[in-house]
């Protein structure tokens, strides 16, 4: 049933190996799996398959592991959009949002960052914006206390906005470096939610020109296709400058990272390996794409 | 020769009765669209080849009626839409599961551990689940085992004073001291079920998988629920097996299903570990939880309706 399923592929295939034997026959088939077996989805990885058969009808890869090789490269060469790793602090102070849907990591990702920017000696204000699930706050307040920074909170149910608003403008009269706002999940489906992010994008930006400065989209690396549709959705709503990657730690995969980037140009800024504050690190885009494809030259682990 | 003769008359024959035999050539196309049409809802490859194959070896060989009447018309379909359709009954037998979705204590209160990934929806799931229970008579307690999360806890405490069940929780204690610990608070507020929220983990976490396991063992609770968000992608099936192999789930909650995620872990889990998803979650607050329909759910994995409602009437 395996080769009946791909039969048409498969004759394709047979014809532009003709006369190459040393690369393997199954190779794109094997790329196939690996990509799908990533969440890279059917549309990316035709894309990256496109890529790999036109070269070797050229006659440009000389055998099976330069085969890997220019898929390696280019994976890597969509990852390696835009900025890439770090958050550039613009402004005084520079406010970042952080918007997601349920449960990937938006408050923890705060923390780690609030973490990582202390170490650098900055001083933070987080914004307590999610008013709307069971002790959200309490959870953010958890992190200002670990990190020691202020946490600016309102009552549960306020305004998302006015919390938000007051944050910015604490950091303003106390000279602070960052203001990292949180936000209740939600999914990208729900227009009323959607447009609720937009109203609070506003309204920090009555509290300062400029603001926000960076609006990060966190992803959960176990997801699948619907990550595409996050992607562009909240990419409608707000003027997203950044993707944070979380729960890497579990997964070899978050292959679908390589079609919202193909897609929207979004630079993966953080990726999250695991819960502790120290579990936050830039994006390595060659590392990413080993990880996930196996090392160079070494079709074997690459195709396990 | 002799054979192609027969089969070429049988098939002419087939055509004016209006029947068609389904073959492997001319289910071919519909076999590589239901293939990458799971894919898209993110089945795991291996489950989506497993399916297919078994449904194509119970199609092929099957003579069918090539018209039907829809909405007062009569349509032509072809054997690729017939597929379809078997490929649609198939995923919902598949995923409909029998019977009543908790399996109760012969005597004592019922325990339900509610075990998953971090941000499957746990902790929601909990509580959801205890107002569903306390609509149907029962007196649920909340168990609060979450002592790694920040305000996990709090969160559980807030949740079970909305809906006024009480949540039970020992500070500074250890998950599986609390856990142990609770059968004997549910017997002197005399409460008849346990939810036992724990905190959220990979299954290759070897020593929290192990606390798992021993949480069980202190509460040997008659239900262990996987909480698995509808958005997960492939690795749906190394979590379920995980979970399965250390804990053996006897089912699953299918979370944030009020997006458009296709949730087509519900067809892997089932197919690996045997566990059937029992209960949806479809909001974020506590009233959005309701019994998992296989029907709705298998044309929304499958995501061929049109197909399937032009052959509903079969
Ligand atoms: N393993 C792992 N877990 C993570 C990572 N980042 C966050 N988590 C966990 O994922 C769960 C959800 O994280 P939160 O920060 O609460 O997610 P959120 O997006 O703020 O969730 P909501 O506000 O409810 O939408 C928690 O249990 C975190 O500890 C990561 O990189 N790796
Ligand atoms: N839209 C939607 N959101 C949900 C659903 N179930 C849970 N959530 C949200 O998902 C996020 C995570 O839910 P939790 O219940 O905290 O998840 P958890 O598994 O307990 O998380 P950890 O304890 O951190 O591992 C929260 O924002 C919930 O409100 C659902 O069915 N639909
Ligand atoms: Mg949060
Ligand atoms: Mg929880």
């Amino acid at each position: 049933t395996k080769v009946r399923e791909s039969e048409g592929f498969f004759g394709r295939l047979k014809a532009l190996f003709a006369g190459k034997k040393e690369i393997d026959p199954n190779v794109v088939e094997q790329i196939e799996e690996v990509l799908l077996t990533s969440d890279v989805g059917v549309k990316t990885t035709e894309l990256l398959l496109d890529e790999i058969r036109s070269a070797l009808s050229r006659n440009e890869l000389a055998d099976t592991d330069k085969v890997w090789d220019a898929l390696r490269e280019h994976a890597k060469r969509i990852l390696r959009v835009g900025a890439g790793g770090g958050l550039p602090l613009k402004a005084q102070p520079t406010v970042v949002m952080v918007v997601g849907v349920n449960g990937v990591g938006k408050t923890t990702t705060i923390g780690k960052l609030a973490t990582q920017l202390k170490a650098e000696g900055r001083t933070v204000v987080l914004a307590a914006g999610d008013t709307f699930r069971a002790a959200a706050v309490q959870q953010l307040n958890v992190w200002g206390k670990r990190v020691g920074c202020e946490v600016v909170r309102g009552k549960d149910g306020a305004n998302p906005g006015a919390v938000i608003f007051d944050a910015i403008q604490k950091a303003k009269d106390t000279g602070a470096d960052v203001v990292l706002a949180d936000t209740a999940g939600r999914l990208h489906t729900k227009t009323n939610l959607m447009e609720e992010l937009s109203r609070v994008a506003r309204t920090m930006n009555k509290a300062l020109e400029g603001a926000p400065h960076e609006t990060l989209l966190v992803l959960d690396a176990t997801n699948g296709q619907n990550a595409m549709q996050q992607a562009a959705l909240f990419k409608e709503a707000l003027p997203i400058t950044g993707i944070v990657l979380t729960k890497l730690d579990g997964t070899a995969k978050g292959g679908v990272i390589l079609g919202i980037c193909a897609e929207h140009g979004l630079p993966v800024r953080y990726v999250g390996i695991g819960e502790r504050a120290e579990d936050l690190r830039e994006f390595e885009p060659d590392e990413f794409v080993e990880a996930m494809l196996g090392r160079a030259s070494g079709s074997e682990d690459a195709a396990a | 020769m002799f054979d192609t003769l027969t089969r070429g008359f049988r098939q002419a024959r087939n055509r004016l009765a209006g029947l068609t035999e389904l073959t492997a050539g001319n289910i071919d196309a519909a076999l590589r669209e239901v293939r990458l049409s799971l894919l898209e809802a993110d089945v795991e490859i291996g489950v989506v080849k497993a399916f297919l194959a078994r449904v194509k070896e119970a199609a092929v060989g099957r003579t069918l009626e090539t018209r039907v009447k829809h909405a007062g018309e009569v349509h032509q379909v072809s054997a690729s839409d017939h597929f379809i359709k078997i490929c649609h009954d198939e995923l919902e037998a598949m995923m409909t599961h029998e019977g009543d979705e908790i399996a109760w204590a012969d005597s004592g209160p019922t325990g339900i551990m509610m075990v998953g990934l971090q941000g499957s929806g746990k902790t929601t799931s909990c509580a959801k689940l205890s107002r569903y229970l306390e609509k149907q008579g029962k007196k649920p307690l909340l168990v609060a085992a979450d002592m790694q999360r920040p305000a996990a806890v709090e969160q559980l405490k807030v949740l079970g004073e909305s809906l006024k069940i009480p949540v039970f929780n020992i500070p500074g204690e250890s998950p599986v001291a609390i856990c142990a610990a609770a059968r004997g608070e549910a017997k002197r507020l005399g409460r008849d079920v346990i939810i036992y929220d724990t905190a959220g983990r990979l299954a290759i976490d070897e020593p929290l998988m192990q606390e798992l396991a021993q949480i069980k063992d202190a509460t040997k609770p008659e239900n262990v629920f996987l909480v698995v968000d509808a958005m997960i992608g492939q690795d749906a099936v190394k979590t379920a097996r995980g979970f399965n192999e250390r804990l053996s789930i006897g089912g699953v909650v299918l979370t944030k299903l009020d997006g458009d995620a296709r949730g087509g872990a519900a067809l892997s889990i089932k197919e690996v570990t045997g566990a059937p998803v029992l209960f949806t979650g479809i909001g974020e607050t506590t009233d959005k939880f309701e019994p998992f329909r296989a029907d709705g759910m298998a044309s929304r994995i499958l995501g061929m309706g049109d197909v399937v409602g032009l052959m509903q009437d079969f």
